[in-house]
């Protein structure tokens, strides 16, 4: 592993994203967006606006990062340039560290601008710190690129990876309490919901918005940090220095 | 033009840089290799030759590491193809151009510099290498066919490698630069580099010190061009080829 090239890696992936202009506006001008828009959706019944609003700024760079990694990782993949990084000497945890870097950055500056916006001009709440629901901003953000990067592994195309989001992403999402709290659902339900890491990722933030810091929160940042480790490590498997 | 015959190597016994034995690939369920046996020789400037189909990538790729291969074996430098200890001296151009198409010239090249360790002055040298001095600071996807695929050619001159293997490198080259890039690998083989190129051009076959000629995944001869002109009585190349095909 070398410090050198993982940090060569992170500033190479920062710049393609500087370069893609329209992308870091959807980058930043959806999340605030749609949380506006949950924000008069919910205008008649402010307590679930209460409930998912905090939760949401946490949860975005999930999916972002997620579409992102995918993509990118996939024209890695069918561009070849992933075969000549693997035929020159580094190590694919310099690969992985790098992007994973740059998307952290990514993650912090797009969670600090929903965080601004919606604590400050849409009145979102959280009884715990807001600097605490853009951290786990941060880990949802790795949650999701750690995913997409194992995941574009089974896509050829563009078409085919983004799908992975709605059928693998969105259920998760779903599953795990934006709609209803898990509590609500049938107990089948509850168990598939159980053995998902998003569920964690959510509780999590949920915990952090009602105040609730203890025990429980760190279990739930421990098992998202688990989840992140072995999907990296199942990405890493897909990442071959010999092809058929 | 450069001067094919020429190198750095004792005439006679020429010292193999790459030793391929037996080789067996099989690729999409389709047999490719069906066992060959080849040697390139260290210090020279070694082209296969043959039509789009007949196995040139495939073997390029598994002498560079980065096939699975079914049988037999290959060598590079005395180390089985595609070692850890490889990876900074041999380097491979594919025939897609393997680079950035969103970073400028500069970036891409910036960045396989960093991982080769590679200091920056080499960067420039590179660049001017493959003609691109004036494209530097362009972004890669916005320059032509032919400059883009010499972007992924100069990253693999940035180390300086002792065994460079290069498919199809001079496709979409003005004539120009074709003689300057010829001249460029003479200079690295007459520096003790060893350098395999493919084209299915037959006009390039002269320009090579060593020739392997290639069909249906079988090699059909190998020699220097004066002696294959003269072994099959032919005025050119292609005459060659075509008279070997048919004794084959």
């Amino acid at each position: 592993m070398s410090v050198r090239i993982t940090y060569a890696t992170t500033a190479r992936v920062l710049t393609q994203l500087r370069r893609d202009r329209r992308t870091l506006a959807m980058v930043f001008l959806v999340a605030p967006a749609l949380l506006t828009l949950f924000k008069f959706i919910y205008d008649r019944q402010p307590l679930v606006f209460d409930r998912v609003g905090a939760p949401m700024i946490g949860l975005f760079p999930l999916v972002i990062m997620f579409l992102i990694t995918s993509i990118a990782m996939l024209r890695e993949r069918t561009t070849g340039t992933l075969e000549r990084l693997m035929s020159l000497p580094l190590s694919k945890l310099d690969i992985l560290l790098g992007y994973a870097l740059a998307f952290a950055i990514l993650a912090t500056l797009q969670a600090g601008v929903t965080g601004t916006i919606g604590f400050v001009f849409l009145g979102v709440h959280a009884t715990g710190p807001a600097w605490a629901v853009v951290l786990l901003a941060v880990m949802n953000a790795l949650l999701g690129m750690a995913l997409g990067l194992f995941l574009s592994a089974f896509a050829r195309t563009e078409f085919q990876a983004i799908q992975f989001m709605p059928a693998v992403l969105l259920p998760q999402i779903l599953l795990g309490g934006l709609l209803l709290p898990r509590n609500h659902m049938p107990g089948a339900v509850h168990v598939i919901a159980d053995a998902l890491p998003v569920t964690y990722a959510w509780d999590a933030l949920t915990k952090v918005t009602a105040g609730d810091t203890g025990t429980w929160l760190w279990l739930d940042i421990v098992i998202v940090a688990g989840s992140i480790t072995l999907a990296l490590l199942l990405g890493a498997t897909t990442l071959r220095r010999r092809t058929a | 033009m450069g001067n094919p015959g020429s190198g750095p190597v004792a005439e006679g016994e020429p010292i193999a840089a790459i030793t391929v034995r037996d080789l067996r690939v099989r690729r999409g369920g389709r047999l490719i290799l069906p066992g060959i046996s080849l040697s390139v020789p260290r210090g020279r400037v070694t082209g296969l030759l043959g039509p789009s189909g007949s196995g040139k990538t495939t073997l390029l790729r598994t002498i560079v590491g980065v096939q699975i291969v079914e049988g037999g074996s290959v060598e590079v430098l005395g180390q089985p193809a595609g070692a850890a200890a490889l990876r900074r001296r041999v380097a491979y151009v594919t025939q897609a151009p393997s680079v950035y198409g969103d970073l400028t010239v500069a970036e891409n090249l910036r960045y396989f510099a960093r991982i080769l360790d590679a200091p920056n002055s080499r960067i420039e040298e590179v660049i001017g290498l493959v003609g691109l001095t004036a494209q530097t600071d362009q972004v890669a996807g916005t320059l032509s066919g032919g400059e883009f695929s010499r972007v992924s050619l100069a990253v693999a001159l940035l180390g300086e490698p002792e065994v460079l293997v290069l498919d199809e490198p001079t496709v979409d080259v003005d004539p120009i630069l074709r003689r300057d890039l010829w001249r460029t690998f003479y200079r690295l083989a007459d520096a003790g580099a060893t350098l395999l190129v493919s084209s299915h051009v037959m006009d390039e076959a002269s320009r090579c010190h060593e020739l392997v000629f290639m069909r249906s995944g079988q090699i059909i001869a190998t020699g220097a061009p004066a002696d294959l002109l003269q072994r099959t009585r032919s005025g050119s190349l292609e005459d060659a080829f075509v008279a070997l095909t048919e004794a084959a």
